[in-house]
C-alpha cells in the first residue's frame, strides 16, 4: 500500500481579474499514498478549494503537475480528464450543487448516466445503496428544496459514493452537519478508506481532523505545516461515546 | 445505450422546464402557422383567379382597338375607335388558326319588362359567340346567321335579368323586353354562370345580334371588341400573331408603327391576373415572413437565455463526468424535440385555421406543401442552433468555470 495516487509538484493557480491578479496557490507540493486519509486545513480563503479542484481534474494549475497513479492530468484531453472524473474520483461541492427540481435519487444517479457500462437497474440500486449509506432512503423521492442543509449535503455525499471512486475528494462535507450527524458521515468515510479508498478532506474543525492519518496546514496558498496523525480516532467510537439523542 | 440516457436526461429536462418549453413552442407555433395560413390565402386566390379565367372559354382570343397597356380586362373599347367591321371580315377569312369569331358590340342600358325595370349590359355578337365564351342555353334557342343579317329584335338574357325583370317565375321565352326603349323578343335563357374571381356578374347581360345593337342601340360603326377562339388551346400564341399579322396588314400600318389594336390569349390574360395576385401573394408571403423572423427571433432569445442560465447545470455535468458531447448532444436533443413538437403543432393549427378561413370566411385557400416545408425548416433550425450554439460554448467551459457562472 505504498503506490503514489497524488503526486504533485509546485503546483500554483492565478486568477486575473482584469489588472488584479490573486494568487491563491502559490508552490503546493505534496503526495498522497494510496489508502491515505489526508485532511486539509486552513483559513478561509487560504486556497483549499481552488487546490481540491485541481485534484478534481475541474481546474488546470497556471503551472506546475499533477499526477494520478503516475499519469500528467495536463496530457490528457477533456473527454480523458472527464472519464477520470466518471470512473475514479468522487468529488463533494463546497455548495453541494444539486439538480433543482430533481428528486434525491435522481441526483445521486447522475454520474452514472454518464458512464454506458452501467445499465439502469445497477444505476437505481447504486443510488439507493449510496443513499441507504447517509440515512436517506427515506427522501428519495425529495427534490432539493424540499431538504434541510444538512439533508442536501448528504445527498451531495452519496452522489460522490456512487461510482465506487478509487479516491474521494470532499470539500467539508461535514460543515452543515450536527456533531452526531458528522461523526456519522465520518465514519462512512473512514469505512470506506478501510476498504482502500483515498480521501481528501477539506475541513475547518480540528475535531474532524482527528479522524485522518495526515494533516496539512494551508496558507495562503503555501503549505505551513504537513503532519502524520499517529493517534487516528475511530468515529465509530466516538458516536458511540455521544449522549444518546431522545429520537 | 448512451444516446438512451441522453434521451433521457433531454426529456426529464424538457418536462423540468414547463413554462420555457412552453414559450419555445409558442414562437415555433405561431411561426409555422401563420406562413402556411397566409401562403394558403395566396396561393388560394391565385389558384381562383386562374380557375374563373379558364371558365371563360380557355381558347378564347380577345382583339380589342387601341394600343396594349397591359392593364386589366376593360369594359369596352372606349374612344378608341380603329377596330370596325371590316377587320372581322378579313381576320374571319385569312385566319387559319381560329374556329369561331364574332364582332363585339356592348353598351349598357335599361332592360324594361312592364313595370319591372333593370339596368344591364347588352352584347352584340353572331352565333359563334357561345361556342367562344363556353356559355350554355338553359331554355330557348339562339339566333341565327340569317336573324343577324336582317337585324331581327331578338335577345338571350342572363340569369340575374330574368331574376329581375321576371321576378313571378314566368318563363321568359317568347315574351317581349325592352332594351333603352327599343322592343326585344326573348328567345332564350342562358346558363347561370356566377360571378367570376373580380366580382362581376357574369349573369347580367342581355345578349342580340350585332347588327341590331350596333344600328338601334349604340348607333356607331365601329366595334367594341372581336372576340374568337383558337382551334386548340396550344395554337393560341400562334392564332394572336396570325391575327395581328392580318390586322397590321389591313390597317396599313409601317414596320416602324405600333399596332393600334391588342390581341390577346387568355393565356395571356391569366398571366396578367397572376401576376396581379402574385401581388398579394408577395404581400402575404412578407407578413408571413415577419411572423416566422418574430418567431424565430423569440425562439432564439429562449433557447439562448435558457442555456445560459443551465450554465451552471452544465457545469455539474461536466464534473460528474459528462464529455462535451454528452452536454452538446442532451442539448441538442432538447432543441430538437421542442422544435419538431412545436412544428407538428404549428402545421396542425396552420392547416386547421385555414380550414376555418376557407369554411367561414369562404376565402379561397390553397395550401402549397413547400410554405409547410419553410416554415417547419426555419423554425426547427433555429430553435435547433440557438439550442446548440450557447451549450457548445458553455460545454467549451472548464467544469468549474460553467460552475461559478452565475
Ligand atoms: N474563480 C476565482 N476568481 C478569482 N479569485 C478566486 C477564484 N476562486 C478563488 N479565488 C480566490 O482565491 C483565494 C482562495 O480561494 P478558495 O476558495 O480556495 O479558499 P478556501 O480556502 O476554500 O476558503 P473557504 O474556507 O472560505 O472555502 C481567495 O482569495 C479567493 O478570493
Ligand atoms: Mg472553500
Amino acid at each position: 500500500m505504498s503506490k503514489e495516487i497524488i503526486k504533485i509538484e509546485d503546483l500554483t493557480r492565478e486568477f486575473t481579474m482584469g489588472a488584479e491578479t490573486v494568487r491563491a496557490l502559490r508552490g503546493v507540493s505534496f503526495t498522497v499514498k494510496e489508502g491515505e486519509f489526508v485532511t486539509i486545513m486552513g483559513s478561509s480563503g487560504s486556497g483549499k478549494s481552488t487546490l481540491l479542484n485541481i485534484l478534481g481534474c475541474l481546474d488546470n494549475p497556471t503551472s506546475g503537475t499533477y499526477k494520478i497513479d503516475g499519469v500528467e492530468m495536463k496530457d490528457l484531453s477533456k473527454n480523458q480528464l472527464a472519464t477520470i472524473r466518471n470512473e475514479k474520483i468522487g468529488f463533494i461541492f463546497q455548495s453541494y450543487n444539486l439538480l433543482a427540481r430533481t428528486s434525491a435519487l435522481e441526483n445521486v444517479e447522475l454520474p452514472l448516466f454518464y458512464n454506458s457500462k452501467v445499465s439502469s437497474e445497477v444505476r437505481r440500486e447504486s443510488a439507493l445503496k449510496a443513499l441507504k449509506m447517509v440515512g436517506l432512503e427515506e427522501r428519495m423521492d425529495h427534490t432539493p428544496s424540499q431538504l434541510s442543509g444538512g439533508q442536501q449535503q448528504r445527498v451531495a455525499i452519496a452522489r460522490s459514493l456512487v461510482n465506487n471512486p478509487v479516491m474521494i475528494l470532499a470539500d467539508e462535507a461535514t460543515g452543515n452537519l450536527d456533531t452526531r450527524t458528522a461523526y456519522e458521515i465520518m465514519s462512512i468515510f473512514q469505512e470506506l478508506n478501510e476498504q482502500g479508498i483515498t480521501i481528501v478532506f477539506v475541513t475547518h474543525e480540528p475535531d474532524i481532523a482527528t479522524f485522518s492519518s495526515r494533516t496539512i496546514v494551508l496558507k495562503d496558498g503555501n503549505i505551513i505545516r504537513d503532519q502524520k496523525n499517529d493517534k487516528v480516532q475511530s468515529a465509530a467510537y466516538e458516536l458511540a461515546k455521544l449522549p444518546k439523542q431522545d429520537h | 445505450m448512451r444516446l438512451y440516457n441522453l434521451l433521457k436526461i433531454a426529456f426529464k429536462a424538457i418536462v423540468l422546464n414547463k413554462t420555457r418549453t412552453l414559450l419555445t413552442m409558442l414562437g415555433i407555433i405561431i411561426g409555422v402557422a401563420s406562413v402556411i395560413a397566409m401562403l394558403a390565402i395566396g396561393e388560394g386566390s391565385k389558384e381562383s383567379i386562374r380557375a374563373t379565367i379558364s371558365s371563360m372559354g380557355s381558347n378564347m382570343i380577345t382583339i380589342r382597338p387601341g394600343a396594349d397597356d397591359r392593364g386589366p380586362a376593360r369594359g369596352s373599347g372606349g374612344d378608341v375607335q380603329t377596330l370596325i367591321l371590316a377587320d372581322y371580315e378579313e381576320i374571319k377569312e385569312q385566319a387559319s388558326l381560329l374556329s369561331n369569331i364574332t364582332p363585339v358590340v356592348n353598351g349598357g342600358g335599361q332592360v324594361i319588362n312592364g313595370s319591372n325595370n333593370w339596368p344591364s349590359t347588352i352584347f352584340g355578337v353572331n352565333p359563334e359567340y357561345l361556342e367562344i365564351k363556353a356559355v350554355g342555353l338553359q331554355s330557348g334557342s339562339m339566333f341565327t346567321d340569317a336573324e343577324v343579317k336582317s337585324a331581327s329584335k331578338v335577345a338571350l338574357i342572363g340569369q340575374t335579368v330574368v331574376e329581375n325583370v321576371f321576378p313571378d317565375g314566368q318563363d321568359p321565352v317568347g315574351q317581349m323586353i325592352r332594351f333603352n326603349n327599343i322592343p326585344f323578343k326573348v328567345i332564350g335563357v342562358l346558363e347561370e354562370k356566377g360571378e367570376n374571381t373580380f366580382g362581376q356578374d357574369q349573369d347580367d347581360v342581355v345578349i342580340a345580334p350585332f347588327t341590331t345593337v350596333q344600328k338601334r342601340i349604340l348607333a356607331i360603326d365601329y366595334l367594341n371588341q372581336i372576340m374568337a377562339s383558337a382551334v386548340s388551346e396550344d395554337d393560341a400564341t400562334e392564332a394572336v400573331e396570325q391575327v395581328t399579322e392580318i390586322l397590321r396588314k389591313q390597317h396599313k400600318l409601317m414596320d416602324n408603327e405600333d399596332d393600334d389594336f391588342t390581341v390577346r390569349s387568355m393565356e395571356e390574360l391569366i398571366s396578367t391576373f397572376s401576376s396581379t395576385s402574385e401581388m398579394l401573394t408577395i404581400l402575404l408571403v412578407a407578413v408571413a415572413g415577419i411572423s416566422l423572423l418574430i418567431g424565430g427571433i423569440g425562439i432564439m432569445n429562449i433557447m439562448y437565455v435558457s442555456v445560459k442560465e443551465r450554465t451552471k447545470e452544465i457545469g455539474l455535468r461536466m464534473a460528474v463526468g459528462g464529455k462535451g458531447a454528452d452536454i452538446l448532444m442532451q442539448f441538442l436533443i432538447e432543441a430538437i424535440l421542442i422544435s419538431i413538437t412545436g412544428g407538428i403543432i404549428g402545421v396542425t393549427l396552420g392547416l386547421g385555421s385555414t380550414i376555418f378561413i376557407e369554411k367561414f370566411l369562404h376565402w379561397p385557400t390553397s395550401v402549397a406543401l413547400y410554405s409547410i416545408i419553410i416554415s417547419f425548416a426555419v423554425c426547427a433550425i433555429t430553435g435547433i442552433f440557438f439550442g446548440w450554439y450557447p451549450a457548445r460554448k458553455a460545454s467549451a467551459l472548464d467544469p468549474i468555470t460553467a460552475l461559478r457562472y452565475e
